[in-house]
């Protein structure tokens, strides 16, 4: 029979639980009732208690382990290191975490230390034959794979959207417990953290994603589209070259470079659909593109292409959204 | 300052021939090999980095580098890997090491860690930098695990790289901003597009390139046992691999702006996403 499977629970700015960790629980839950064995949350931090008792409407069982050092330090190593002396006691067979900045530090350094295989980036999980089944997308979703591990372990990292997180009937335990044991990496200091006016939602984890590019003509031309985000329930996206331009932060953009999102909807105006940017968003749900150019690459692979002036269609739909909303 | 930069070859993805083969490989003949797009953010990175410091000693001119300054490229890869590199050393880096070997054909995450442990356990150097992840499937994950394995601070995901009297400064991106971070040198950072665009090659860079050393080694110049690497001793392994669902048919609205507008909406609705 496998071992336990666990899930690294992230915690955000605010203490709280980041949404693909309760997407990476509902992934290890699954799992586990397939391996017959328990799922187990583990959240590491200065103070775990809020992101603890989220994670464990999501699995049956957490552990809330108290490490005074993240609050000053960089997380990924130090959460590492914990867990993968947690996990070197318990022995669990899979360790799932988000495919975020957090989750590959976590995953890349607990994979060396216990000299575990990666199944990075899954955009779902399932089982199959006696373990996890792990379909990625190659090539930003050109091509889809299905792979598994070799021998019963493994760490899985997921993608943001990938699973769609659903909470117990009944929420799990929480059991408290202190770090312990030296630290043997080096450790890095966070000397500031620095909060931009870019979306407070992680543009990975968004289902409404109103992206703009070129076309959007300047700063001035994002405020446009920051409106019609929060109509949709959204947030801004970018491609490169409304980046490069100095438009909006680099943070918030999509492509080979930048992030690769999979939201519900993706709103492009005034992108032409360059290969760069393409592999970053082809795969999600529904893709509606403005754009003045007809034959614009973005045309072969957009599910509505309006033909017209992004600003005149974008003050339109505004327009529509409101007086459907009533 | 001597700055080691990892690099991986990758297809090119303006070819729109990326390719997987059916064994789940990346299909190498499909399409030209490139440098992956973060590790060319990481080269340029460390290009600025050695003129800084040479012009603080007086070396402003790089292609004089001597042992002080130095930027070594290292690349885990098929032989077909090696004219990445040569563009590499065109835009400015020193030397390269290239490992090679036929073991190596399939191997995971977690050789590939080992190997590019292996090499730098025989370089100096202030800083290690890689790319924040690549584009042919890297996960992010292969700079946290080297640097876990040499014990190396680790900063990722870095927009600004700042060294100090033995000291590294990063700007590490986050969701909602950045934070701050400081260790001691020698460390490894994982880089960013935020670090800036890369330079293209001089044609007195791409002159330069044709003599200077791409290092080849074996796995048993590295003293890893081939057994250990390669598909039969990976970790993982591909099972299917398949084209995804086809879109169906753009649907192309040319109506006014409000008229296309309503139908946008009722279009929407009728797939809940309002
Ligand atoms: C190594 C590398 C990495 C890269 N990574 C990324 C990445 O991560 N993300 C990314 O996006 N790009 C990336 N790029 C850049 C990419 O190649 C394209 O240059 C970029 O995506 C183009 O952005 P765009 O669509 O906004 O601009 P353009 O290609 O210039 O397109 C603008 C579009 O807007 C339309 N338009 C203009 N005005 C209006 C208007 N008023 N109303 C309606 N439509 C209008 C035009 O018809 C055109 O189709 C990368 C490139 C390289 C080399
Ligand atoms: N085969 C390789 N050779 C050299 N560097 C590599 C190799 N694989 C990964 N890297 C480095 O690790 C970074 C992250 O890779 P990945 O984890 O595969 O996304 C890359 O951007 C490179 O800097």
């Amino acid at each position: 029979m496998a071992g336990a499977v666990w899930v690294h629970g992230e915690v955000a700015a605010d203490g709280s639980l980041a949404r693909i960790s309760t997407e990476a629980a509902t992934a290890a839950r699954a799992l586990a009732a397939e391996a017959g064995s328990d799922a187990v949350g583990v959240v590491i931090s200065a103070d775990p208690a809020r992101a603890a008792t989220e994670l464990a409407r999501f699995v049956p069982r957490v552990l809330a382990v108290t490490e005074p050092l993240t609050a000053d330090h960089a997380a990924g190593a130090i959460i590492a290191q914990r867990l993968a002396s947690l996990a070197q006691a318990d022995a669990p067979s899979f360790i799932l975490t988000g495919a975020g900045p957090e989750g590959r530090d976590v995953g890349g350094v607990v994979g060396a230390l216990l000299e575990l295989p990666l199944l990075v980036n899954a955009t779902s999980v399932g089982w199959g034959d006696g373990g996890p089944r792990v379909d990625q997308s190659a090539f930003g979703g050109k091509q889809l794979t299905t792979s598994h591990f070799a021998r019963d372990r493994g760490i899985i990292t997921v993608r943001a959207n990938a699973v769609d997180a659903v909470p117990l009937d009944q929420p799990g335990t929480v059991e408290q417990t202190e770090a312990t044991g030296e630290l043997h990496l080096p450790s890095v200091s966070v000397v500031d953290r620095v909060a931009s006016q870019a979306a407070a939602t992680s543009i990975e984890e968004a289902r409404v994603i109103v992206a703009g590019g070129r076309g959007v003509g300047g700063a001035e031309g994002f405020a446009l589209l920051e409106e019609l985000a929060q109509a949709l329930g959204g947030v801004v996206g970018a491609t490169r070259a409304a980046v490069d331009a100095g438009w909006i932060p680099y943070a918030l953009q999509i492509g080979q470079t930048g992030k690769i999102v999979k939201p519900q909807l993706y709103l492009a105006l005034g992108i032409s659909g360059a290969i760069q940017h393409k592999v970053g968003m082809q795969t999600a749900g529904t893709i509606v593109a403005v754009n003045r150019d007809p034959d614009a690459p973005i045309a072969e692979f957009a599910d509505v292409l309006v033909v017209g002036d992004l600003a005149e269609v974008a003050r339109a739909l505004l327009a529509a959204l409101r007086a459907r909303a009533g | 300052m001597r700055i080691v930069v990892l690099t991986k070859p990758v297809p090119d993805p303006a070819s729109g021939q990326e390719r997987l083969g059916p064994d789940g490989r990346v299909d190498r003949a499909a399409a030209p090999a490139v440098v992956n797009g973060n590790d060319e953010y990481a080269l340029e990175a460390a290009l600025k980095l050695v003129e800084a410091a040479g012009e603080g000693d007086g070396h402003a001119d790089n292609a004089h580098a001597d042992n002080a300054h130095e930027i070594v490229l290292v690349a885990m890869t098929p032989a077909n890997g090696r004219d990445a590199l040569r563009k590499g050393l065109a835009m400015g880096a020193h030397r390269a090491i290239q490992v090679t070997d036929p073991a190596l054909a399939g191997s995971d995450w977690l050789a590939t860690v080992r190997v590019l442990e292996a090499v730098l356990r025989d370089l100096e150097y202030d800083l290690v930098l890689a790319g924040a992840d690549t584009s042919d499937g890297g996960g992010g994950v292969v700079g946290a695990g080297v640097a876990a394995r040499l014990g190396l601070p680790y900063l990722s995901y870095a927009a600004t790289i700042e060294p100090s009297n033995g000291r590294v400064r990063v700007n590490r991106l986050t969701a909602t901003g950045h934070e701050v971070l400081e260790a001691e040198m020698p460390a490894l950072v994982t880089c960013t597009q935020a670090l800036g665009a890369p330079r293209y090659p001089s044609l007195k860079g791409i002159m330069a390139a044709r003599s200077k050393e791409i290092a080849v080694r074996a796995l048993a110049d590295l003293g890893i046992e081939p057994a250990s690497v390669g598909a039969h001793a990976a970790g993982t392994a591909v099972l299917e691999v398949r084209p995804p669902a086809e879109r169906g048919a753009t649907r192309v609205l040319r109506e006014p702006p409000d008229e296309a507008a309503r139908e946008l909406v009722a279009f929407l609705a009728e797939r809940r996403l309002i």
